[in-house]
């Protein structure tokens, strides 16, 4: 099982409209909708919703003032860090300034979503209009403020800096270097824009005083821990399900979001079911963003193009808030290294705050911006020297038997930024082969012969992947025989629900129909800590197989007794433990299921044996031995010291027209290693979605801000997400380093295909054009311009 | 994202569209494919009191096709238009045209009157009614008129339409003799409105010279208009006519805006390879038919 | 229906959804999209945009694919509409379009999964052997944020395989 492309378990239900979405689910519940600020910044003077009284339909409104005292102040800070000195929170509705556009201001609930908006058309909210802070460079240092009490605008500053083993620092290396080079690089707005925008439907059992609800989140234990602190419910009387997920791709970890909160806390004051659905312009202004970065570049290299000293100072753009810490710059200072060993490396970020929508983790969360730093990087040390790209990448690359390579960093996790396994030069062997890097130079030169214009471009990276802190999987076998696996972490279409029953159909010797899977559940798996950073198949996988694991070694000692064997004897087969080497001794494991829980009560036959009177236990023991539990079931936790490290290369070639700067992807190829691999064809297609985001950050997707900080293309008209059209043919190919660190010996596969899409457009365009490519996304107007400006 | 409340009206005749348009005046809408006016409403940039939806007069749902061109009636969908084959013989810069207009389901919904009506100038209906000299029939209580393209469209989502009018057909007519038409837009995504799209129109003369060129360019301007460049490409066969002059010609003659898509520098050069493209293969087909 | 019917009034109307009649009462405004998903509780048609530019809430109208969203339901009165629901068999058996889309992995979130399926069926039945470029140009109206097309395009090809197999 484990390896096998296995068709997913999700997809008949898919595929027939029989998924359920947070919005399938509360028929009649009452709809939310919100008042949510026009304006960048301002002042709240007078809210008047006098107007919308009368609406037909309309249930209650509420404004800051109505919130309780828990739900008035600003929302938590989830991921605190020294250097983020001036963290920042909205409050679920804003007090008295508002900061971007989108902020919500009042919430309606109407008996439906139309009768909603009707009455959120009918408040009239006074401001007093404040000057925003748009763009991360203007808002440095600047004495205009997104918030009154952040000098500057800066909300963290870190510096990061590895000296070279020789203990010389980057600035010292840099000015020593036979060659050096300074340059500016400018990455843009984008967003992870899910199909599915986010939703709540929260249910008051009054009678109990329990609350369900139901949240498109890629973290189900979290927002509950949140929304029963928010409302000062005991935890047990709160359960967070994540349905069905309409994508994720990071912005939904985020949480708690004002909704998330909120919506509970409506349906617990009115005693009604209560479901907010986002929709998209909604999405748009008020969930979150991701990638803005400018950076500033200087390297030191020798005459191989060997990197002496690198130091790369950042300006993250973080919007207005900073309700996830900084973990996108500090990923980006970290990941940027890539797969290359660096002399000396100095690193260091401000973060700082504008009047837009705030900034979280968006798949790859930081890694394309670094990726596309150092591979910018590389290829102007390969232009300065006149020599092939690949040949400097080559030359910087960490060597297979270099493992384990300490960086010399803080990672994410706040652990030492340590790579466990890779093999990088046969990777980029295998790249070189796939997209035929060295015929290309004849491909180029025919083409142009036609007028035709070609590049070729290059890319690699290095992801942490399954970060901790841990993951659990409980695995029960009931007296049916069935296998129930769960845990706490979500799924938003990565096919955990398959991966994982292969998992445990592997360790346990169980055919796959016979295990079912639930995620995200916090009535099934209470611990958990969320879908993010490339982590569930390397987090939960583990955990699950080491709860399979307990569970096997329970059946084969009741097993054992049973069959009257030694364990070490026994073997799972297709749901039957047998002796090795004698077909005939074998016992189901239904039976063991049975036999693993003493019974006083039989209800069928099956349980019958598991009686009082039915001799199955010795009479001088107890039922239950000591320090056995009733049951055949495991729970275990996968807790790593430290990240596992996945690593890719790509290589693309594009076409890039004469006269109307159109650029054309025509070939795309991916070299991508997590390990070894559970299911190959669902590794395939997360590699697949990720180069078509990918390819949408580096051609078609910004965020575009006008000076008054309204958001101008805040609709799919307009924010370009790539149709089928816009994507190329994607090749692939696979190397496997098992991971040492985990017992599956397998990394993340889910944010990979972004990562370096940006660095290897921008490489090839550049290629083709022999025009700096120094910003992304790159549109053909822009294409058109830069020929222009060329001297 | 949910329509404001409005009143529906469901007319079953013309005449009764009529009469409620005439008593809704400007606080009525017609609802045809609803492709523009249904995201407008979703979005709350409309708000108008009274929908009539003229989904149910199946009489305007005739596409005619005569030796004075192609008919179609206000409930012709794009698809419906596109995939006629008379149409197609008659008038084939609209079949063109059409496969440029957003995507398949979009295309069996929408109408092409209700594009004209709409008065997008990125829109290529509108560029190509232009190109051709054709015109909308208006109807009004008691009264129709017909509107020629160069007067219909008045400014950006602006049209001659009244309120209390129902446009009810337009004519896109036919090509005269030793003619040749051809559309070329370049779009960000495909089946966006274009960056910049060209519609041109190529006569020859008995000597197979360029009598008459013509182009219309889509986004290059508050309404769409007709540029003549047939004194630039100069009397000549197709093979050796200046297309690279009349290219220039339009560069110069239009009137393109930045938007956060695209520099008008770069609009105008689009148009300009557009159009030079596009005259030649009209000049092509000219030759050739 | 010649009388004007107020925004806050509801209008009967009656559609053959997947077959069957069904009826419903709705206000002037309410979506078509929403009609399907809240009034007849198909919710396996999704709405993703509200705006047409999606694809996710595509359904077959007379056997031709449109937005549910960028239609009222009382235009839609009198109308057949196939959803997602409406592609399987009668025993329930999946139609050659979904079973390529689970064998060829086009699928992930499945969110815009119901549009896709539902432009794919009308295109295959339109043209059984389409070419590259017309799969292309046939899928190319609706969005989707996790499978990079890939195997969206090869289920396409393999739902023709399937069902000229089956012809």
């Amino acid at each position: 099982m484990f390896g096998e492309p296995v068709r997913r378990r999700e997809d008949p239900r898919l595929l027939t409209g029989r998924g359920r979405y947070v919005d399938d689910l509360g028929a009649g519940a009452l709809e939310v909708a919100f008042v949510r600020s026009p304006h960048a910044h301002a002042r709240i003077r007078d809210i008047d919703v006098s107007a919308a009284i009368d609406v037909d339909g309309l249930v209650a409104i509420y404004t800051w003032e109505d919130l309780p005292a828990s739900l008035a102040e600003p929302l938590p800070l989830l991921i605190p860090h020294p250097a983020l000195t001036h963290g920042r929170t909205a409050r679920p509705l804003a007090r008295d300034v508002v900061r971007h556009v989108g902020e919500p201001v009042v919430m309606v609930v109407a008996r439906d979503r139309y009768l909603a908006e009707d009455a959120c058309a009918l408040i009239r909210v006074d401001y007093e209009v404040l000057r925003p802070v748009i763009g991360p460079e203007r808002a440095a240092g600047s004495r205009r403020l997104v918030h009154d009490d952040v000098p500057g605008n800066v909300g963290a500053h870190l510096v990061q800096e590895v000296p070279s083993a020789a203990g010389t620092g980057a600035r010292e290396a840099i000015g020593a270097a036979p060659h050096t080079l300074a340059f500016r690089l400018d990455i843009e707005r984008s967003a992870s824009m899910p199909l599915e925008g986010r939703g709540v439907c929260a249910r008051w059992d009054a009678d109990d005083g329990s609350l369900r609800v139901y949240s498109s989140t890629q973290t189900s234990t979290s927002v509950r821990m949140a929304v029963a602190a928010k409302l000062g419910l005991p935890l047990p009387k709160v359960e967070v399900i994540a349905p069905d997920v309409g994508g994720g791709f990071g912005v939904k970890v985020m949480h708690p979001w004002p909704e998330e909160v909120l919506v509970p806390w409506a349906a617990v004051r009115l005693g009604r079911e209560v479901k907010w659905t986002e929709d998209r312009r909604e999405h748009f202004v008020s969930s979150a963003h991701e990638r803005a970065q400018v950076q500033f570049v200087r390297v030191g290299f020798d005459g191989e193009g060997r990197v002496l000293g690198l130091e790369v100072t950042i300006l993250h753009d973080h919007g207005a808030y900073t309700p996830y810490g900084i973990i996108v710059p500090i990923i980006t200072s970290t990941q940027l290294l890539g797969p290359y060993k660096i002399g000396a490396y100095r690193v260091e970020f401000s973060s700082v705050y504008t009047n837009t929508v705030q900034v979280t983790p968006y798949r790859g969360a930081g890694r394309p911006q670094g990726v596309f730093c150092m591979e910018r990087t590389m290829d102007r040390i390969a232009r300065h020297l006149g020599i092939d790209r690949t040949a400097v990448r080559e030359a910087n690359l960490i060597q297979p038997g270099e493992f384990p390579y300490d960086q010399g960093m803080t990672f994410q996790d706040g652990r030492p930024l340590i790579y466990d396994s890779g093999d990088y030069p046969r990777s980029l062997r295998m790249l070189r082969e796939l997209i035929g890097w060295d015929s290309f130079g004849e491909l180029k030169a025919r083409a142009a012969a036609e007028g035709r214009r070609l590049g070729i471009g290059v890319g690699c990276y290095v992801e942490g992947t399954g970060v901790g802190p841990y993951e659990g999987g409980h695995v029960q076998v009931t007296s049916d025989g069935r296998v129930h696996v769960s845990t706490g972490l979500t799924s938003q279409g990565q096919g955990h629900e398959t991966v994982f029953a292969q998992i445990a159909a592997t360790e346990l010797g169980v055919p796959l129909e016979r295990i079912s899977v639930v995620t995200g559940d916090t009535r099934r798996f209470g611990y958990a800590v969320g879908t993010f950073a490339s982590r569930a198949a390397v987090m939960s996988g583990n955990a699950i197989a080491l709860a399979c694991r307990k569970v096997r070694e329970k059946a084969l000692r009741i097993a054992a007794g049973v069959l009257e064997a030694d364990p070490r004897d026994l073997e799972i087969v297709d749901g039957e433990v047998r002796v090795v080497g004698a077909p005939g001794a074998s016992v189901p494991l239904a039976t063991v299921a049975v036999l693993s829980n003493p019974l006083r009560y039989a209800f069928d036959e099956e349980a019958a044996r598991a009686t009082q009177f039915a001799g199955a236990s010795p009479p001088d023991a107890p039922p239950v031995a000591e320090g056995e539990e009733p049951g055949l079931e495991g729970r275990d936790y996968y807790s790593p010291i430290r990240s596992t490290f996945a690593s890719g290369m790509h290589a693309a070639i594009v076409e890039t027209d004469p006269l109307t700067a159109e650029i054309r992807v025509l070939r795309y190829a991916v070299v991508h290693d997590c390990g070894r691999l559970i299911n190959p064809m669902i590794v395939e297609g997360q590699i697949h979605g990720g180069v078509a985001q990918g390819v949408g950050g580096a051609l078609y997707e910004r965020m575009v801000y006008d000076e008054h900080g309204q958001l101008l293309n805040a609709s799919f008209m307009d924010f370009l997400m790539p149709y089928a059209t816009e994507i190329p043919p994607i090749e692939t190919a696979h190397l496997e380093t098992p991971s040492p660190l985990n017992p599956l010996g397998i990394k993340g596969a889910g944010e990979a295909g972004v990562i370096p899409v940006s660095a290897v457009i921008a490489s090839a365009v550049e290629d083709a054009e022999g025009i700096p490519i120094d910003r992304m996304p790159l549109s053909p107007s822009e294409l058109f311009d830069l020929r222009r400006a060329a001297p | 994202m949910k329509p404001p409340p409005f009143d529906y009206h469901s007319p079953r005749s013309v005449g009764e569209a009529l009469e409620i348009l005439a008593a809704t005046g400007r606080d009525g809408k017609v609802l045809a494919g609803g492709q523009s006016l249904i995201p407008m409403l979703n979005m709350r940039l409309a708000a108008p009191g009274h929908v009539v939806d003229i989904n149910r007069l199946t009489e305007l749902a005739a596409v005619t096709v005569g030796p004075d061109g192609v008919r179609t009636g206000a409930l012709a969908r794009h698809a419906q238009v596109e995939r006629s084959g008379p149409v197609a013989a008659a008038q084939p810069l609209l079949r063109r045209a059409l496969r440029l207009v957003a995507h398949p389901a979009i295309r069996n919904r929408g109408t092409v009157v209700g594009s004209l009506v709409h008065a997008d100038p990125a829109a290529e209906l509108p560029a190509v009614l232009t190109l051709l000299g054709g015109s909308v029939r208006l109807a009004r209580r008691g009264a129709v008129r017909d509107v020629p393209a160069a007067r219909f469209f008045t400014g950006p989502l602006e049209s001659a339409a009244e309120p209390d009018e129902l446009a009810v057909s337009a004519l896109f007519p036919a090509l005269p003799p030793r003619s040749g038409t051809a559309f070329h837009e370049v779009a960000r995504r495909h089946g966006d409105y274009a960056l910049a799209g060209v519609a041109a129109r190529v006569r020859l003369d008995d000597d197979l010279r360029v009598a008459a060129a013509e182009v219309v360019c889509v986004n290059a301007g508050p309404v769409p208009e007709l540029v003549d460049v047939t004194g630039d490409c100069g009397h000549r066969a197709p093979g050796t006519a200046d297309w690279g002059a009349a290219a220039r010609a339009v560069r110069d003659r239009i009137d393109p805006e930045a938007d956060i898509h695209a520099s008008a520098a770069y609009r105008r050069h689009l148009a300009g390879v557009l159009a030079e493209r596009a005259l030649r293969d009209a000049a092509t087909e000219a030759a050739g038919g | 229906m010649g009388e004007p019917v107020g925004g806050g009034t509801d209008i009967a109307i009656t559609l053959t959804v997947n077959g069957v009649v069904r009826r419903a009462e709705v206000p002037g405004r309410r979506l078509l999209s929403d009609c399907l998903r809240h009034d007849l509780g198909l919710t396996g048609t999704h709405v993703g945009c509200e705006h047409g530019v999606c694809g996710c809430c595509t359904v077959l109208l007379d056997g031709e694919p449109v937005r549910s969203c960028l239609m009222f339901a009382v235009t839609a009165d009198g109308h057949a509409v196939t959803t997602v629901e409406g592609l399987a068999g009668p025993g329930g058996e999946l139609s050659p379009v979904q079973r390529a889309f689970a064998e060829c992995h086009g699928l992930q979130c499945g969110f815009c999964t119901p549009g896709f399926l539902c432009v794919v069926t009308a295109l295959l039945r339109e043209n059984p052997v389409p070419t590259e470029e017309e799969v292309l140009e046939g899928v190319s109206g609706n969005l989707c944020r996790c499978t990079g097309y890939q195997n969206i395009l090869r289920s396409v090809r393999r739902a023709a395989e399937i069902m000229a197999e089956e012809r």
